[in-house]
């Protein structure tokens, strides 16, 4: 079927693209259906409104920018969404993109946890107090770089890839 | 607003289900331990206020400008050499 889109105008989505947000996202209440969509730059996702085409939220996977990433989150939350196994865990952080790119963002404060066969969602509050809103990507990146080439085991790090 | 004055292990019951107890008292901190039932959300307000900040802040990207995005990335993984 056909959905409106906020990054690509009407696009053919799948049934099985739908996620539902039964709280909505945190300051969106009464939006709680969602479609997850494969972005077109380069390692993100877009979160789709359904019921609001102008609305969109762009989604990385934090480990992509932090290997040390630590998701720490209430075992409530896990329950709400139904999860017994990790297996059926997704989850993403959201991007903020301001007009100068190079401050690009993730929200490692409020993840988006996703049941991956019940499509449940939830945007939930980390555990982990070292985490803020407000992660700049790139310079992340950098950090990453430069532990990764101090670090003494950079070599087997390498040759084990 | 209702004010009332508590002292260290003493609890304060909100409705029939949710119970905020003074747990420890030292300098400007107060140190409170709830419970509440599994429906009932509890959170640090400023948390739950910068993470609604900076949701709108993400629903505001100009997505005709977001084409380079990718390529940024692309740069930086090359630098990194990943």
């Amino acid at each position: 079927m056909k959905i409106k889109t906020k990054p690509y105008g009407e696009i053919e989505v799948d049934e099985k693209q739908k996620i539902h947000f039964p709280e909505g996202i945190i300051g969106f209440g009464g939006l709680c259906n969602y479609y997850l969509l494969d972005s077109r730059e380069g390692p993100f996702y877009w979160l789709q409104s359904e019921e609001e085409p102008e609305l969109a939220f762009l989604l990385v996977d934090p480990r992509v920018f932090r290997h040390d990433y630590k998701l720490m989150v209430r075992e409530s939350d896990l329950r709400d969404l139904n999860i017994k196994d990790k297996q059926d865990l997704l989850d993403f952080t959201i991007v903020t993109v301001p007009e100068d790119h190079s401050k690009i963002s993730a929200n490692l404060m409020g993840p988006i946890l996703i049941n991956r066969k019940t499509k449940l969602a939830k945007q939930v509050i980390s555990e982990n107090e070292e985490y803020t809103v407000k992660h700049y990507i790139l310079e992340e990146m950098k950090i990453q770089r430069t532990r990764l080439l101090e670090s003494e085991n950079a070599c087997s790090y390498t040759k084990a890839k | 607003m209702l004010v009332l004055t508590r002292k260290q292990n003493e609890i304060i019951m909100i409705g029939d289900s949710v119970e905020v107890t003074v747990i420890e008292v030292k300098g400007d901190q107060v140190k409170l331990g709830i419970t509440a039932p599994r429906d009932i959300k509890v959170h640090r307000k400023e948390v739950f206020l910068a993470i609604q900040r900076e949701n709108i802040d993400a629903s505001r990207a100009d997505v005709g400008k977001m084409g380079k995005i990718g390529d940024i990335f692309k740069k930086n993984d090359k630098n990194i050499g990943i």
